[in-house]
């Protein structure tokens, strides 16, 4: 695809609008303190507004233009300006339609969980979307990783929710490694970038990248190596151990954010970086793409086999997240245009998978308080739409079809194929074997084990309808976009051409 | 005289020296306190107003001093009364005109005895603030200088905290032993110049060695006042002992001088001197980056804390200026301002917990947030500011120092980015203490949050944080001609060297 001309680049404000709705939603929500139906009120009519919007800018991205919204110039070259393209699109979609969702299944769960400090909760959470919507809608490095520190700090309090000492560990731990990483990385290439370049624009295709054809190799290898450890929110090893850390936040936290908003913040960044800064050119003419992905290989095994040793079931759900993850890089690493489609919309197909998969760990945890995949034989009798809907979604882990995660894996073994790379391939198909290790002896278990003796008398029974709901919306979808991939993989293909 | 633009009709600059001066006498003949705490506000307001016209009559094309000023003194030794402004010191006049009312209004309830005598030397301290800045004749920025230094000993030995003796004894002692230098140095510069006029003593051919000790008398002198490691031990002392105001004006207004110094004095009047030493200044920058904060980490006093954190961001600022580029210097002049807002907001942040809860450590405060939730949005701010959280002003001026440092040397500036690691870490820890605290907060209900007052002591510093950190281009504008001037002619004075060496 060449170069958008400049005619089909149109200034659009809803962009500004949609990054404004969430900010605004969570300031109102900070006020209505005393109100919690006005306050749940509040972030659901945001939510919905903001996937209105995001989907208002469909019929002109199909008209193939570009929109665009400067908003601040700092700096000759440097400048906060928003974007919508094909490519923003993918994330844009999957983070306003899941938070949506998520604001439904939260207010049951922590309505039914009794958590304290609710409107801090839902106030953090629109702030946590404010960030991932700006980075969907970045035109520029520099937007991109604003808005990526705004994340980073927004989600602290989510984190930290319960306030005892194991949050403010993996709190402390999570902040850490996020600011620490994007500083130390991210702000030298950032600035090096841009002293090589003049300013930090995205192009409209993926291939020539923005990095001059005349530097210095090894100038170029150590910016790509910042860029791709710099967005740690990426969970590519070995700066990973944040995301099991984790895990002591709420659930919904868990499910929204740590399966999509933040994740998905850092893979979306790294790739955006990969074609959008460096380019599929460059990174071909050094030879920079093989190597990733063997190296994000070495995260999918491992991380799937952290994930067989753990019977926490989120600590489960969080390694494999980590190993999920590496194969959108993956993906984009090998460079085909198969291969990147493939990893691009396992983006979309592992946000609503493993949105479901936590949705669910959380039903399980408020219906029985169980924690632990070796207590919760037995429980899929009792709780048989929620063990049904878990069954789903890790059918699509594994990449079975007809559900979602099949279509991702699909291009993925195709795009290995046409980069001839044999490992690759074999680096997928172990990891399908360990997936379906680690994903199906749980809802065997929960269908056909035993329940533990004394069980029946505590008198377990199916979660909440508010939770059930948004539990089987996500698996629903995770079904029709696996039946009927077209309409992701159209944006998918804008940005592959 | 043809680098001065003389000012015809109303002298505003002698008025901004001699309002607070004038102020400040009229203190003596009514020393009443409460009407003492209304005259002062009035005077620094009235000040601030007055200093807006620099701003708004400030021409950006020329590179000459502006609002110039001229009056024979001495004739006989050819010391002039001159006064002016070019594009390196019209921000920091304007920050401390601006950043006084603020002194005087967190002072309001904090300084409960002496009030007269406190605004009397707050007063003092402004006009001669103001006048190192725009002062053009040596021996009158000399005199201001030293001058300054009183007022500064007085705040923190009488209104300062326990061992106020030893912090403002270390202070004076410090500076003064600086400043003797430099008289050295002004005293040298005369009888090979024959004049006090300090663009008349720029890029002169002097010898090498002349230029290497007057330029290491200037840097002892702007050294200290900076203060870059090693000679920073006296700050933590001062800020630690001094009252909040004391605090704000020291970080904000003070430690400028030394790098203000730095740009006016050593780079035009010892050129070769600068080229020869800037890259152990360099190091010696990055030594001061990496130490304040890994010094900064280990606090437990909030004030200290901040106190190595200036140190650190200090050394961004000189980092800035021996790079020797547009972006370097221009970057090390906004954060010059932008310190001068952050840190002074941050004081002024601290100070409002001292007077709740009469200490500065960091447990005592810990979990504040929650039942001070103003005041954790207020402080959430500044502390981002403090470590360039992108879109505040902090990020624009570390990111120009570092833009200009990558174009000089990479490694040097891979050097400096641990720096700015440490500052998010040593900034998010105070942070998380304050607002969160961990499972063992002290009891902290009886706190009650920021009042008005307090609120309007803090709006102004979080505009000008968004403000420069989102719009920085309208005072770039202003700083941008002097600062390209100052470079071009350190440029044509070494093709002019080079050119007199190759000669046969």
């Amino acid at each position: 695809m060449d170069a958008v001309s400049t005619t089909n680049i149109v200034e659009n404000s809803n962009l500004l609008l949609a990054v404004i709705i969430p900010l605004f939603g969570s300031l109102v929500v900070m006020t209505l303190k005393k109100n919690p139906n006005l306050r749940e009120a509040v972030s659901s009519c945001a939510s919905v507004l903001l996937f209105l919007i995001v989907l208002s800018f469909i019929p002109a991205l199909k008209a193939g233009k570009t929109l665009i919204y400067p908003l601040f110039q700092l700096l000759p070259g440097l400048s906060i300006t928003l974007r919508a393209d094909g490519f923003s699109m993918i994330f844009a979609l999957v983070a306003s339609s899941l938070w949506m969702i998520a604001v439904f299944y939260s207010m049951g769960y922590m309505r039914a969980h009794d958590e304290p400090c609710q409107t801090r909760f839902n106030a953090c959470f629109a702030l946590a979307i404010f960030g991932a919507i700006g980075v969907a809608f970045s035109d520029n490095l520099f937007t991109l990783y604003l808005f990526y520190e705004i994340v980073s700090v927004c989600t602290y309090p989510l984190v930290a929710h319960h306030q005892d000492q194991e949050s403010y560990d993996g709190a402390r731990k999570y902040i850490i490694y996020l600011t620490t990483t994007a500083k130390f990385f991210l702000l030298p290439a950032l600035i090096l970038i841009y002293v090589l370049v003049g300013n930090l624009d995205f192009p409209h295709n993926i291939f020539t990248g923005i990095i001059p054809t005349d530097t210095k190799s090894w100038v170029v290898v150590m910016l790509y190596v910042f860029c791709i450890f710099g967005f740690a929110k990426n969970g590519i090893m070995p700066f990973h151990h944040w995301l099991p850390g984790a895990m002591v936040a709420p659930t919904p936290v868990s499910a929204l954010l740590h399966a999509v908003a933040v994740v998905k913040v850092g893979v979306f960044c790294t790739t955006r970086t990969m074609l959008y800064v460096f380019g599929v050119d460059t990174m071909h003419a050094l030879n920079l793409g093989i190597p990733t992905a063997y190296f994000v290989g070495f995260t999918i095994i491992m991380a799937s086999v952290i994930a067989l040793s753990k019977d926490n079931l989120k600590a489960r759900l969080a390694y494999s997240t980590v190993s999920q993850l590496s194969y959108i890089i993956l993906g984009v690493a090998m460079l085909t245009p198969h291969a990147i489609d493939g990893g691009l919309i396992h983006i979309v197909n592992h946000a609503f998978a493993k949105i479901t998969l936590f949705f669910c760990a959380g039903a399980i945890y408020i219906a029985s308080h169980k924690k632990y995949i070796s207590e919760m034989s037995g429980l899929g009798r009792t709780m048989p739409f929620t063990f049904g809907a878990f069954a789903v979604a890790s059918l699509s882990m594994i990449g079975a079809p007809p559900v979602a995660g099949f279509v991702s894996k699909w291009y993925l073994l195709v795009g290995s194929m046409e980069a001839h790379q044999i490992g690759i391939l074999l680096i997928l198909i172990t990891s399908t074997v360990l997936n379906v290790g680690y994903f199906a002896p749980i809802t065997y278990k929960a269908f056909f084990g035993k329940p533990p003796a004394g069980e029946a008398a505590v008198g377990i029974k199916e979660a909440p309808l508010s939770m059930l709901i948004p539990i089987l919306i996500a698996v629903t979808v995770s079904v029709i976009i696996g039946i009927f991939p077209g309409f992701m993989m159209q944006f998918v293909q804008m940005v592959t051409g | 005289m043809d680098v001065l633009l003389i000012k015809e009709g109303f002298p505003l600059l002698s008025f901004l020296i001699f309002f607070p001066l004038a102020g400040a006498l009229v203190l003596l003949a009514f020393p009443k306190e409460s009407f003492a705490k209304l005259w002062t506000l009035a005077v620094t307001v009235i000040t601030a107003v007055a200093s807006l016209p620099l701003l708004m009559d400030f021409d950006p094309a020329t590179t000459k001093y502006q609002f110039a000023e001229f009056h024979h003194w001495i004739p006989q030794f050819k010391i002039n009364y001159i006064l002016g402004v070019d594009g390196i010191s019209i921000l920091l006049v304007i920050l401390t005109t601006l950043i006084m009312p603020f002194c005087v209004l967190a002072s309001w309830n904090y300084i409960s005895r002496r009030v007269t005598p406190f605004m009397f030397c707050l007063l003092i301290m402004e006009a001669s603030m103001i006048g190192v800045f725009v002062a053009l004749d040596f021996v009158l920025f000399y005199i201001l200088w030293e001058f300054m230094l009183i007022p500064m000993y007085l705040l923190i030995a009488i209104w300062g905290g326990p061992r106020k003796v030893y912090a403002s004894i270390k202070f004076f002692l410090y500076t003064l032993a600086g400043s003797v230098l430099l008289l050295v140095a002004i005293i040298a510069l005369y009888l090979k110049t024959g004049s006090f006029f300090i663009p008349d003593m720029m890029w002169q051919q002097t010898s090498s060695l002349f230029q290497i000790l007057v330029f290491l008398a200037f840097f002892l002198a702007f050294a200290i006042k900076v203060p870059m490691f090693p000679f920073h031990t006296w700050l933590p002392a001062a800020h630690v002992e001094a009252p909040t105001a004391g605090s704000v004006i020291l970080a904000s207004v003070l430690l400028k001088m030394g790098t203000y110094g730095m740009l006016r004095f050593c780079l035009p009047i010892t050129p070769e001197a600068t080229l020869l030493l800037a890259p152990y200044i360099l190091w010696l920058s990055i030594a001061g980056i990496i130490y304040g904060g890994f010094t900064a980490l280990a606090q437990h006093d909030m004030k200290k804390l901040i106190a190595y954190s200036s140190v650190g961001h200090m050394g961004f600022v000189t980092l800035g200026i021996f790079v020797l580029n547009t972006q370097g210097v221009e970057g090390a002049i906004m954060q010059m301002i932008n310190h001068g807002v952050t840190t002074g907001a941050l004081f002024l942040c601290v100070g409002m917990i001292y007077e709740r809860t009469h200490s500065r450590e960091l447990s005592k405060a810990a979990g504040v947030g929650r039942y001070m939730p103003w005041y954790a949005t207020f402080l959430v701010f500044f502390s981002l500011s403090s470590f360039g959280f992108p879109g505040t002003n902090s990020f624009i001026g570390e990111f120009l120092v570092l833009a200009g440092t990558f174009e000089f040397s990479t490694p040097l500036a891979l050097a400096a980015i641990p720096g700015a690691v440490l500052a998010a870490a040593y900034m998010l820890r105070m942070l998380q203490k304050i607002v969160w605290g961990g499972t063992d907060n002290p009891d902290q209900s009886y706190l009650s949050d920021l009042s008005k007052r307090e609120i309007v002591i803090l709006t102004p510093f979080l505009l000008f944080v968004f403000w420069i950190g989102l719009g920085p281009q309208p005072f770039i504008d202003l700083i941008h001609p002097s600062v390209a001037n100052l470079l071009e002619q350190l440029q044509q004075w070494q093709h002019h060297q080079v050119a007199l060496l190759t000669l046969p």
